[in-house]
């Protein structure tokens, strides 16, 4: 039996993911389709989305350039996609904001792309029925936030721990449509999205907080997508409202 | 300017500083100083002076007057 038809498969399955033109987002959406998924990729950049969909192949990947926090452009988007059977939402914005220099602009900017948006995507999706019944749902959230408190990232965390209440609650309404929904809890993983973060450390700082890590270093997108495939495929079909962490066991200790 | 700075710095402390702060103070002395107390301050640095430094970069200064120097 190959990959594609046992129950970590995902053949005949249509995933849209959102942030999907780089890190993580982007491997979910390689993954996926190696997986056997038609992929619909979201994201803003257009250049990158059109490498993905180079690599996937056109047959199996369509993407749409927009920004999340374009309502008008989202309900044309929901408007013209046929049902999903999968849902990725991956795109979010990282920053470190020390509490003093938080702002009701820095508040805005981070929970509009990182609760609000995802929040009103799936909502108005399933709304709409272009949501399966017995999809799955992902919300990629954090480790930061979900489960412990990382020094400095007051917005961040506050944004990713509301994902994950979110999370909770829409299990227990989505449930009435066998519509499970989880959330990946990831630990530190290397991206470009984080490179702005690594340079407010310094080198000794990141050697000493990759030490955290029981199993040793950062992790990488693909560790994340593993664990997303899953949570998409019919082997977790009894699996709703749990977090998956992803860390290294850095949540362990 | 000296002044202004020495206020700005001041305002990434959630306590009072344990030692009167000059230009020639040894920021790291502080006892509240720690990677949270840096990044406020390389915060502090890109919102009212317009310069961006990375942790890297901080860790060779010593004295408040070696960061004044730099903007």
């Amino acid at each position: 039996m190959n990959i594609y038809e046992s129950a970590f498969g995902l053949k005949n399955k249509n995933i849209l993911i959102t942030g999907a033109s780089s890190g993580i987002g982007r491997e979910i959406a390689l993954l996926c389709a190696k997986h056997g998924a038609s992929i619909y990729a979201l994201g803003r950049n257009e250049e990158k989305l059109n490498s993905l969909r180079n690599k996937i192949g056109r047959r199996y990947c369509k993407i749409f350039s927009f920004d999340l926090t374009d309502n008008d452009r989202i309900n044309e988007f929901i408007e013209n996609i046929e049902g999903v059977d999968g849902l990725v939402n991956c795109a979010g914005l990282i920053a470190m904001t020390p509490y003093k220099f938080v702002t009701s602009k820095l508040y805005s900017k981070m929970f509009d792309i990182n609760v609000k948006a995802p929040l009103l995507l799936t909502t108005k999706l399933l709304k709409k029925r272009k949501i399966k019944k017995r999809s799955s749902i992902v919300f990629i959230s954090s480790i930061n936030g979900s489960c412990i408190g990382a020094k400095g990232f007051t917005l961040y965390s506050s944004s990713k721990g509301a994902i994950s209440g979110l999370v909770k609650s829409m299990a227990t309404d989505f449930s009435k449509l066998k519509i499970r929904v989880n959330e990946i809890a990831p630990g530190m993983i290397k991206t470009e999205g984080i490179e702005s973060i690594m340079a407010n450390a310094s080198s000794s700082s990141i050697n000493e907080d990759i030490m955290k890590y029981p199993l040793g270093n950062y992790g990488s997108s693909e560790d994340v997508a593993y664990g997303c495939v899953y949570l998409l495929s019919d082997a977790s079909k009894w699996v709703t409202g749990t977090k998956l962490v992803i860390d290294g066991g850095f949540t362990l200790i | 300017m000296k002044k202004d700075f020495l206020k700005n710095f001041e305002s990434i402390l959630d306590e009072e500083p344990n030692f009167k702060l000059e230009m020639n103070s040894k920021f790291r002395d502080l006892d509240e100083w720690d990677s949270l107390t840096a990044l406020s301050l390389i915060v502090m640095l890109d919102e009212k002076y317009n310069v961006k430094l990375s942790g890297d970069q901080i860790k060779v200064f010593e004295t408040l007057e070696d960061i004044f120097n730099i903007l």
